[in-house]
């Protein structure tokens, strides 16, 4: 049975990010995200008090200090207020509760941001306190131990090997070296073990960035962009929570947030996955089924994904405002974007993004 | 421009978490050195037990015990261990599917002979913690099993009930940062320093922010231009404190003010003395007293002035 079409047609009309680099001491939060919600406007030609609906996404852990995106909201004018929202998620995951906004017909236009700064602490413990805190977390298994778990299942199961998951390393961060936003491009040595299977080399950059996605409404969305890319379908699902209970070499709430957001009907010529660790792309690619197109046509991660790039709460919005600068840019007519959340993929969100045709 | 302010900033707390049936009964049979898994509808055993089915979210409640000993089903080698984790050497993490359970439980691994001596498919049984209080931690971590020379462990047919039962636990957590203030509220403190109060006028509507956060919210634009305000200031509304704070040396009853200083936009908050705490009044003229150790005033107290009129402060109340 095919996705049913959206209520609306809403479409990524702007897009913006950061630099992303190891640290950012001189700027806070807000100074740090400025310049990207000035930049997505100054596309559009809008101003603060045009936008119908805000949202955004960052965590409290990372910054170490709790209700930390209220200051954030002061880059948007958020004063007297405005209809606005957030969530403790990646922004891909805002970008989602604004598309449902602007299918109510409540706002014509959005404002999706998101941010992280990784550099004040260490991101490995930091996403230890996402875990089951019952059975998992008093443990603090860290996300690269996490990742290499999911590594060493798919290797057994002759999914991958060592090898191959250096090729998706290289790739990436070659694609990068065309992407002036990354913070690992060109040559990167596959390293020392960080935790046995997986090198440094196997693991993204840390590091500190923000990204920023205006979202507009039918006609609305044709006078701020001359090629929108329309959101044609989006779905997020998740694995049950305990590790043990999950198949790591699959990822079937991928494959079920594909089948909703229309994935599987016509091919996509361009995917922007959010991996953060390669072995993460092999799962992805057999989920979604990547490598099955008659001349294996797709290009992934033309950026470089999460592997040259990934700062926490911003790397999957990044996916899809990567996905949508393509179709802008008329280099793709049907992308899809994908993003995590959770260790070993334990959520994913799958968009896919159109532009009209040619 | 002058270098950027750091300080180090622990975040530290104990979380006290309160257990389901299910939880409750798996983490004190592990006290009592009981592993248990718990029974899905359709037969599947659960371990580590959940309160609801994964698949069919039907609530569970079926105790069965299961064995000690298990199977690896993934591993990766962690040789560099990090605080908290269950070991301090080398080892490795493990996914391990206990005998008469289907799934698999995270935990660490104790092997001497290093990475080359762990692969999938290892038997493995638990090493019990000396002390034991109902956690996780009371496995204190997986060791390799040699069946045909260790006692059994098969699974006594434990029936889930005990007296005395865990019914919370407390973790502990604790996370390090290097916090740092960004541009515009660096520049504040550096100020403060040398007892001058410095805000950031607004580009576009002109306000003036005190303390600035580097951004106007009401125009998102950022704030560059320093302006430095008062010293004194005018008390904009009060309130009189009567809790004594912990670890606090100040008598109660005491004034906490908003006071707006002179060319500032933004009314800050302090703290009101050298005037009795019932004639405090709004529109009171103030200014601040420094401490000797620096940073904020330690306290403002009245200039003398005549009070100021409420036209002059209404939009800062």
């Amino acid at each position: 049975m095919p996705a049913p079409r959206p209520l609306r047609d809403i479409a990524v009309v702007a897009f913006a990010q950061t630099d992303h680099r190891r640290t950012s001491d001189e700027l806070s939060e807000v100074e740090m995200l400025m310049p990207v919600l000035h930049q997505v406007l100054a596309q559009t030609g809008m101003r603060t008090s045009d936008i119908g609906f805000t949202c955004s996404g960052s965590t409290d852990y990372l910054a170490g200090r709790a209700f930390s995106f209220t200051m954030a909201l002061d880059g948007v004018g958020a004063w007297p207020p405005i209809s606005e929202s957030h969530v403790e998620m990646d922004g891909a995951w805002a970008l989602y509760e604004a598309w449902t906004k602007l299918l109510t017909g409540d706002a014509d236009t959005a404002l999706v941001y998101a941010y992280g700064k990784s550099s004040p602490g260490s991101v490995r413990d930091v996403l230890t306190r996402q875990l089951d805190p019952y059975y998992v977390a008093p443990l603090w298994p860290d996300s690269v131990a996490l990742a290499a778990l999911q590594a060493q299942a798919l290797i057994d199961a002759g999914d991958t090997d060592e090898p191959a998951l250096a090729a998706v390393a290289t790739r990436s961060r070659a694609a990068a070296a065309g992407n002036s936003h990354a913070q690992l491009r060109g040559s990167v040595p596959r390293g020392e073990y960080a935790v046995y299977p997986l090198r440094t080399g196997d693991c993204p950059p840390i590091g500190d960035g923000a990204a920023a996605v205006i979202l507009a409404a039918g006609e609305r969305a044709r006078e701020l962009c001359e090629r929108p890319a329309w959101i044609r379908g989006i779905d997020h699902r998740i694995e049950a929570h305990g590790l043990g209970v999950r198949d790591l070499t699959d990822s079937p709430s991928t494959r079920l947030a594909a089948e909703h957001a229309g994935v599987f009907e016509r091919p996509v010529d361009t995917a922007e996955l959010h991996a953060p660790f390669t072995s993460q792309e092999v799962v992805l690619r057999k989920a979604l089924r990547l490598d099955e197109g008659p001349d294996g046509g797709v290009e992934v991660n033309p950026s470089g994904g999460a592997l040259a790039a990934n700062p926490i709460m911003a790397a999957g919005l990044i996916r899809i405002g990567e996905a949508a600068d393509r179709i802008r840019r008329g280099e793709s007519d049907r992308a899809l974007a994908h993003a995590t959340s959770g260790p070993c993929l334990q959520q994913n969100l799958v968009a896919v993004l159109e532009g009209d045709p040619r | 421009m002058p270098e950027v302010l750091k300080a180090p900033l622990v975040v530290e707390f104990p979380f006290t978490r309160s257990l389901g049936p299910v939880q409750s009964a798996f983490l004190t049979g592990l006290r009592e050195r009981v592993v248990l898994g718990v029974r899905t509808a359709d037969g599947r055993t659960l371990v580590p037990p959940v309160e609801y089915d994964p698949v069919t979210s039907r609530e569970l409640s079926e105790l069965v015990e299961v064995a000690a000993t298990g199977t690896v089903t993934t591993w990766a080698w962690n040789h560099e261990p990090r605080r908290g984790q269950p070991l301090d050497r080398p080892f490795a993490w493990v996914l391990v599917r206990l005998d008469g359970a289907d799934t698999a439980l995270l935990h660490a691994l104790d092997v001497p002979g290093g990475p080359d001596s762990v692969h999938t498919g290892l038997r493995v049984r638990v090493r019990w913690a000396g002390e034991r209080s109902g956690a996780i931690t009371d496995i204190a971590c997986f060791e390799p099993y040699e069946p045909a020379t260790d006692e059994t462990f098969a699974p006594g047919g434990h029936d889930g009930r005990f007296e005395d039962l865990v019914t919370g636990i407390v973790a502990p957590a604790r996370l390090d940062y290097t916090y740092s203030p960004g541009r515009a509220q660096t520049a504040y403190i550096q100020a403060l320093a040398e007892r001058r109060v410095v805000g950031e006028r607004c580009p576009s509507c002109r306000k003036v922010y005190v303390p600035p956060r580097g951004a106007c919210p009401t125009c998102g634009v950022a704030t560059a231009e320093r302006v430095e305000v008062g010293p004194r200031g005018t008390v904009t509304t009060y309130c009189i404190v009567n809790i004594k704070a912990k670890n606090l040396d100040i008598e109660v009853p005491y004034v906490y003010a908003h006071i707006a200083l002179d060319g500032a936009d933004l009314a800050l908050h302090g703290r009101i003395a050298g005037i009795p705490y019932d004639q405090v009044r709004m529109g009171l003229r103030v200014e601040p007293v420094w401490s000797d150790e620096g940073g904020h005033p330690d306290h403002y107290r009245p200039t003398g002035e005549p009070d100021a009129d409420y036209e002059t402060y209404k939009e800062l109340v």
